[in-house]
């Protein structure tokens, strides 16, 4: 079904949020952008809170600290929004990321692709699609669609209760 | 374009020509006498026919034929349109459009049934006419003696157009290379109807032509270049022998009835050329004369090269009538017409971008720049909107069947009435709007009107009246059904929304408000259920249907004398004139269509009016909204807010702002799903800088502006 488990290399981008080095498949990256203005949009779930022109185009804009219940630190030099095209519901949506810092594409063999422990995971394990082993280090590849597919686009206080229960 | 499919584009064509044979069938019921409506059916079924055969729909083809021939014995004069006719028109015209979208399914059997009725009703001898192959297009007047041995034969064809023949549409030089499609022509314009230049009025037809034409096609064909024209115009055709090979210009002349056999004989003896002679003393015109030699050399030269029928070109008729048609107008897709309008709101954004750059710029020339594309910017998107809009008649056109089919099903008389149906509204919401549209006509029917014994009583005439209105109305376009039946029921209305726990027991509502309550899901009066309405589904989708297109229903009704709906549409769905507005930090657009005037809303009044609501506007009292509220904007608010005051449904809310920055084209960017749960916003637009301004959804921020002030009172 994947890509990964098909035996060859998974080509990511990865993204820092919170001092936590993220990947996203680099397939759904679309581009990169320099943080530019971005419109509130009251009433609507923190998490897409936001509104940005991408050449023309109406996109939303994602914060996935406030998925995480990471806290908010105000953009530095370094805050990159990464275009990504992801199937909601069926449909492909254009949504920006909004990334704390932005690091490199890059590509991990099939070998160094692991399945998403049930347990002992700071995150949600619905939405991380495989952890990448890169030296010492891991890499939480995540699964956009089921981050924003319709039943989920919630803020998680439900993510972060079940995590304290685990 | 060569990717278009030909089959689509025979069954688009067909259907827009059966909707014309429908359109004419069922005038003819009225107006049985009405030559154009005959004339109108009849074309169109001959165009279904030949293109069916063309395009290898030769059921289609066979079936229409008989249709046809009918039709053209009616269009002779020999059979009347009867009511009998006018019924097996249209069921074959169903019949034709069941053969043409899906002829798997079509039933060889209906079709034979609705001949075999045809049959009876345009009696005998036609019958064993109409049962020829479609293919024989051969008849009697292909005059024998007029083919020479290798098939062809040359005819003189004169004719002139009515003078107002241009105005109407028809292009000469068309019909003139539809005849040279035919076959070798030899076209000679005559002048001598042209009259003096300080007479001539530009856009009539003086001319007259002279074509000698050697074909393989026989005369019918010929006369088909006219078909669309014959009604009004001069038209002789003649067919020329052989024998008029080598004959003297004298001959052709007096042939042509051009001039007297006394004058050539006396011109001949005169001893001179013919022609300079005749000219000379005023018997013929030199165009006429001009005419005649032409046709001399035309059989000259025609017969010397030994023209024969496979060096003539055009012996598909339909190929030459496709390039014709071709030249009026051309079929797009519509999707290329959305890409242009979402590249023609891309530039109107970036123009706004260059229009504000430049109003801070110094520099003359710039500025000049800057405003020339501004106007180039809206006439372009006037041009293409323009381009995106048809005429509503239609739409409305197609519900004549229905109300016609409706009107037998129910046994009640109904007429249908329709104002206004060239106003013109963008073709995407007149698509949508047709769903809607039949929904409300079958309700105003089956509910609105009475039953003619019901009518009878209230001292109504017997036939009710359905009228379909459209008209403009500044940025929206208004379309209304009216019947003058029974009226809504208030009482039952009020008791049913009761029963329904719409409303509170005894609540005392205006008529708008109360009339509202039909849009309810689930919500009927009806007492039984009807195959039409009654069910209770059906208005709440109309009103999201209209909501969807950014519409509103108003409804209207007076007990015993009628109801009235109004639909209130914008003209189109892309571009649409807002005012934009701050609110602490952020910008808003709304559609100035909905705005009625920006007032000042003083710090005094601002303390004096917390707790309730409501505005003095001249004596009225309107309710407000603070948007800074309603948004939870932190930063502290502008000394001198401003109530911009919009109406939504007849009613008038006012919506505090910061500020009133002003209009904006506003391009609508629809929100994406991420964003679907968030009412306030109709979409989304691009300002002048490059930011995203949200629209503000009127409709649905008045209604959460009615929910925060009922919990603002329930709290205090």
């Amino acid at each position: 079904m994947t890509a990964w488990k098909s035996g060859a290399p998974l080509e990511v981008l990865t993204l820092g949020l919170q001092g936590e080095v993220f990947a996203l498949e680099a397939a759904q990256v679309r581009e990169i952008l320099d943080l530019i203005p971005v419109t509130g949009v009251p009433n609507s779930q923190p998490f897409v809170g936001g509104l940005i022109n991408v050449r023309g185009k109406v996109v939303p804009l994602a914060d996935l600290r406030l998925k995480f219940g990471m806290d908010l630190q105000p953009p530095t030099i370094d805050t990159r929004i990464v275009v990504t095209e992801v199937m909601i519901d069926g449909d492909p949506v254009i949504v920006g990321i909004r990334a704390d810092k932005v690091y490199e594409i890059t590509q991990v063999a099939a070998s160094a692709l692991e399945e998403t422990p049930r347990i002992g995971m700071r995150w949600r394990p619905e939405y991380i699609r495989c952890i990448a082993k890169r030296g010492a280090e891991f890499i939480v590849v995540l699964d956009l669609e089921r981050i924003f597919s319709r039943g989920d686009a919630r803020d998680d206080a439900a993510g972060q209760t079940q995590r304290s229960a685990a | 374009m060569s990717t278009l499919d030909p089959a689509a584009v025979f069954r688009q064509e067909a259907q827009e020509l059966l909707e014309q044979l429908e359109q004419a069938l069922l005038d003819l019921e009225h107006a049985p006498d009405d030559d154009d409506l005959i004339n109108s059916a009849f074309r169109a079924l001959h165009t279904v026919k030949g293109s069916g055969a063309m395009f290898g729909f030769d059921a289609v083809a066979a079936f229409t034929h008989h249709v046809e021939t009918a039709f053209d014995l009616v269009r002779k004069g020999k059979v009347a349109p009867s009511r009998a006719l006018i019924a097996v028109g249209l069921a074959a015209k169903d019949h034709m459009r069941r053969l043409i979208e899906a002829p798997d399914l079509a039933e060889a059997a209906d079709g034979d049934a609705i001949l075999q009725s045809l049959k009876q009703i345009v009696g005998g001898p036609s019958a064993s006419a109409a049962a020829s192959t479609a293919a024989a297009e051969t008849t009697p007047e292909n005059a024998p003696e007029a083919a020479s041995p290798e098939g062809t034969s040359t005819w003189r064809i004169r004719f002139r157009l009515a003078r107002d023949a241009m105005a109407m549409g028809t292009n000469p030089l068309l019909l003139l290379d539809e005849l040279r499609g035919l076959g070798v022509a030899t076209v000679v314009a005559r002048t001598e109807g042209v009259p003096a230049l300080e007479e001539m009025a530009a856009t009539e037809c003086h001319l007259a032509w002279d074509v000698v034409l050697t074909t393989s096609q026989p005369r019918t064909a010929i006369e088909e270049v006219f078909m669309f024209v014959i009604d009004d115009m001069e038209l002789s055709i003649d067919a020329l022998g052989m024998a008029g090979e080598g004959r003297r210009i004298g001959e052709i002349l007096v042939d042509r009835g051009d001039v007297a056999q006394q004058a050539v004989d006396a011109a001949v003896a005169a001893q001179m050329p013919l022609g300079t002679l005749l000219v000379k003393s005023g018997e013929v015109s030199p165009d006429t004369l001009a005419a005649a030699l032409a046709e001399q050399q035309h059989v000259r030269t025609g017969l010397g090269a030994g023209a024969s029928p496979s060096a003539l070109p055009g012996s598909g008729q339909g190929g030459t009538k496709g390039t014709a048609k071709g030249a009026d107008s051309i079929r797009v897709p519509a999707e290329r017409l959305d890409e242009l309008m979402d590249r023609v709101g891309e530039l109107v954004i970036v123009q706004s971008r260059l229009s504000q750059v430049a109003a801070s710029s110094n520099d003359v020339e710039v500025k000049a720049i800057a405003e020339e594309i501004e106007r180039l910017a809206h006439e372009l998107r006037d041009t293409t909107m323009g381009v995106r809009t048809v005429p509503i008649g239609s739409l409305f056109g197609r519900f004549r069947r229905l109300v016609h089919d409706l009107a037998n099903e129910l046994g009640k008389r109904i007429e249908l009435v329709t104002v206004g149906e060239e106003t013109e509204l963008d073709k995407t919401v007149i698509e949508r709007l047709n769903d809607p549209l039949i929904h409300l006509i079958r309700n105003a029917i089956d509910h609105g009107l009475e039953a003619p014994e019901g009518r009878a009583a209230a001292g109504k005439p017997a036939a009710g009246r359905i009228t379909l209105t459209a008209c403009h109305a500044g940025a929206e376009v208004m379309v209304s059904i009216s019947d003058d039946g029974r009226g809504l029921d208030r009482a039952r209305i009020q008791s049913r929304a009761e029963d329904q726990g719409l409303v509170p027991p005894g609540a005392k509502l205006s008529d708008a408000e109360l009339f509202q309550l039909i849009f309810e899901p689930g919500f009927s009066t009806a007492k039984e259920v009807t195959s039409l309405s009654g069910r209770g589904v059906g208005m709440d989708v109309v009103k999201r249907a209209i909501e969807g297109l950014r519409g509103k229903i108003d409804i209207a009704s007076t007990p015993g004398e009628g109801t009235r709906l109004t639909l209130r549409l914008p003209l189109t769905l892309a571009i649409i004139d807002g005012l934009l507005v701050r609110v602490g930090t952020g910008r808003y657009a709304l559609p100035l269509s909905a705005v009625e005037e920006c007032v000042e809303l003083s710090a005094e009044e601002d303390a004096r009016s917390r707790g309730r609501s409501f505005l003095n506007i001249r004596g009225d009292l309107v309710p407000f909204l603070r948007l800074r509220e309603l948004f939870q904007v932190t930063e502290p608010p502008d000394r001198y807010q401003k109530a911009v005051i919009v109406s939504f449904g007849g009613r008038r809310v006012g919506l505090v702002v910061d500020q009133v920055i002003g209009n904006h084209q506003t391009v609508i960017k629809s929100l994406s799903k991420l964003h679907a749960d968030v009412e306030t916003f109709a979409g989304a637009t691009i300002l002048g800088d490059g930011a995203v301004a949200l629209i503000l959804d009127i409709a649905n921020l008045v209604k959460l502006g009615m929910a925060y002030e009922n919990r603002f009172k329930a709290a205090s």
